[in-house]
């Protein structure tokens, strides 16, 4: 929960970095985090037909949402960099994805442990969220795997800012060939509608207030995140 | 001397003839792409026991992921050659249009997985004892309509691969997730068909390819220019 | 298609081009008319190349301008017709023969019977006798003729080229100069970037050296004394102090 660790002093042919600060923003995203699940384990009731492995609900689901945040960011960040060629776009994008990726993959790991418990099957294929996450898990990682295999920081920006926005174009088509694909057999709802039976007052208020922590938790890892993205580049820059 | 450079398509067309006689002087990528597809279909054939399930069941998934990753193969080619001996900048020189570059080398890519498929088809009815028939045909055109898509991302995929390191391993990365509508629904579209269902059937998976098809075959070409130095 | 005498077919105004933090051209002015021809020398590293590709349009200005024929190829096509460019690399494919390289490249540009162009092209080098050899199966010297052939195939009105001597023996290196004379004399234009003093002032109207990414001095090499410039230039690129008279600005 510390800021970025203080830096040297600027040197002639570097600009000076960024002083280092108390993250308050972090730190208020963290504290959030650890009021909600106290909230949630203690203070929510437990359901009836699922027990206390409903619970891990409150943690699936908003991090899916915070990882749709993320993601669209890169997203909208790659179109605004190839518009604009503002390299801070590019480094948002960055930001956004990697922290995109934990949260997909913080969904794909409780997902399974949530379905055996409830339905006895580890990988759910028909619930659709779960599988249009996992394929945007594969996006999210080629787009940084080639951030990391290309050298020139332009080039890199560039690759980078179309792969993000093929991306983007890319989900509705495997949300559309999944949804055909399942909708033979189990008529489910599409994934922007919750999926899961509506919810009584108390565990609607856990759940919506853990979608508000979790979407600040997102924007605060991002900030973190872009902090480090800006003390790499000086680095590099340093070196150059 | 004054010359008429050809238009975008005719420019493209060139581009591709050049692509497919270089290919044709080694054969070497072509043949390693047959080679792979058709050992690929035996050893798949051998991955299921005959009496659980049927040979012509399996066929379907199973060339789709054949044909998948031969078209890989083929693809790793299209912008090595153009990097070899910088061939691509005397192309940017040249008063060929960047899109008529890039839509060059998916024909050529095209044409390449087009005659890799032609092999594979038959020998997928050779291993997998499928009937033949009319049903056949309907998979020929399917197999084209998922290839133009898979051309359409693979080929600026290489582009870009061209540029990284490890531009082998990152090319079947970065491509697949891409080929995942299109193998889904062809292979869907491949089981209705080769189970003698109607074409109406396979109908709502085609719809799919082909809205695939025109939606990245545009957004490939726009992309193309921001894969090449600047 | 060649431009009318007196007409600016190179202009560049203030170019830049930074690659991460090196300033690679660093404020270039330039501007030739048709017909002339200069000859750019400088070591290793002065941004000869990188000149050359941000006027045939390979790269982007990171500021600045940079006109062909009054046109930025960059964003247009069709104006790339009048221009050729010889590089480092050869931009050959070797699995291919040396007719259907240089025949390529004239289909490419449209000229109206590309085989003959080719064939040509390829005899103004003297490597027609290897035209159905792949390049693969050629030395460095032939593969360079052949480079430069293909380069000139459809005659352009600006001509760039980069070392082009490179790797030619005495026979390739004399078809290289009778072409460039022939180019002259047909009211071309050209960029000759050279480490030869000499093969640059046989040739070139103009002669410049470029160092860190600006140009240190440009002359008219009617008034220049070969010899003086050659070991002037040497001293230079050594990095002795070179005589007093040629630490005076020039103006272009």
């Amino acid at each position: 929960m510390t800021a970025a660790p203080p830096v040297a002093a600027p040197s002639a042919a570097t600009p000076a970095a960024p002083r280092a600060v108390f993250d308050w923003f972090f730190a208020l995203a963290g504290l959030g985090v650890v009021a909600i699940y106290v909230r949630a384990i203690y203070f929510t009731p437990i359901e009836a037909t699922q027990g206390a492995a409903q619970k891990i609900y409150y943690l699936h689901v908003p991090a899916a949402l915070a990882a749709y945040i993320a993601v669209s960011l890169t997203a909208l960040m790659s179109i605004v960099y190839l518009w604009l060629h503002d390299e801070r776009a590019d480094r948002l994008a960055d930001a956004s994805a990697e922290v995109g990726l934990v949260f997909l993959t913080v969904v794909l790991a409780t997902g399974p442990l949530w379905g055996h418990k409830i339905w006895g099957a580890w990988w759910a294929w028909w619930d659709m969220r779960l599988t249009l996450t996992l394929f945007l898990w594969f996006v999210v990682a080629a787009y940084l795997v080639v951030r990391g295999a290309v050298e020139d920081a332009a080039m890199r920006a560039r690759f980078s800012a179309v792969l993000g926005i093929l991306g983007a174009l890319l989900i509705p088509f495997i949300h559309l060939s999944v949804y055909l694909f399942q909708a033979r057999l189990h008529p489910m709802p599409i994934v922007l509608k919750p999926g899961e039976p509506s919810l009584p007052g108390e565990m609607l208020t856990t759940f919506l207030l853990a979608f508000l922590a979790f979407a600040v938790l997102c924007l605060a890892f991002i900030g973190v995140r872009y902090r480090v993205g800006v003390l790499r580049d000086l680095a590099a820059e340093a070196i150059a | 001397m004054s010359g008429n450079p050809p238009g975008t398509l005719a420019a493209a067309w060139l581009i591709a003839r050049k692509d497919l006689a270089i290919e044709f002087r080694s054969r070497t990528a072509f043949l390693s792409a047959l080679v792979f597809a058709v050992l690929a279909l035996c050893i798949f054939y051998f991955a299921w026991d005959e009496s659980i399930i049927a040979p012509a069941d399996r066929a379907p998934g199973v060339l789709w992921v054949v044909v998948a990753f031969s078209g890989l193969l083929g693809l790793q080619r299209s912008f090595s050659i153009e990097e070899h001996d910088r061939g691509i900048d005397a192309l940017l020189v040249a008063p060929t249009s960047r899109e008529s570059i890039y839509l060059g080398k998916a024909i050529g890519n095209f044409v390449f997985l087009c005659a890799v498929q032609a092999v594979t088809l038959p020998a997928l009815v050779l291993f997998y004892n499928l009937s033949v028939g009319e049903p056949l045909l309907g998979v020929a055109a399917i197999m084209v309509l998922a290839t133009i898509g898979i051309v359409a991302v693979g080929t600026l995929f290489s582009a870009m691969a061209v540029n990284t390191r490890m531009a082998e391993l990152l090319l079947p990365m970065v491509s697949l997730p891409f080929f995942v509508p299109v193998l889904l629904n062809a292979a869907q579209a491949t089981t209705r068909i080769l189970g003698g269902r109607p074409a109406a059937e396979a109908w709502p998976w085609l719809r799919i390819i082909i809205a695939f098809d025109i939606v990245f075959v545009v957004a490939c070409t726009m992309a193309f220019p921001y894969t090449l130095e600047e | 298609m060649l431009s009318t005498s007196g007409s600016l077919v190179v202009e560049a105004s203030g170019l830049c081009r930074t690659f991460g933090r090196r300033r690679a051209v660093d404020g270039v002015d330039l501007s030739l008319v048709a017909g002339e021809s200069l000859a750019l020398f400088g070591p290793n590293g002065a941004g000869k190349t990188t000149l050359l590709k941000l006027i045939a349009g390979l790269l982007a200005p990171t500021s600045g301008t940079v006109c062909v024929m009054g046109r930025a190829l960059r964003s247009e096509s069709s104006s790339r017709a009048s221009i050729g460019l010889i590089s480092h690399q050869s931009m050959l494919y070797r699995a291919l023969t040396s007719l259907e390289n240089v025949e390529f490249a004239a289909r490419l540009y449209g000229l109206e019977s590309p085989r003959a162009a080719a064939m040509t092209a390829l005899d103004r080098m003297r490597v027609a006798d290897r035209a159905r050899t792949p390049v693969r199966a050629l030395s460095r010297g032939l593969q360079q003729r052949v480079a430069i052939a293909r380069s000139i195939v459809h005659q352009p009105a600006l001509l760039l080229l980069d070392e082009p001597y490179t790797g030619l023996d005495a026979a390739g290196a004399a078809a290289l100069t009778d072409m460039l004379r022939d180019v002259r004399r047909a009211h071309a234009t050209l960029v000759l970037v050279t480490h030869n003093v000499d093969e640059g002032l046989a040739v070139a109207s103009r002669a410049a050296i470029m160092l860190d990414g600006r140009f240190a001095r440009q002359d008219d090499c009617a008034a220049l004394d070969a010899s003086a410039y050659r070991a002037a230039y040497r001293s230079m690129i050594v990095g002795e102090t070179p005589p007093p008279e040629w630490t005076m600005p020039v103006s272009a």
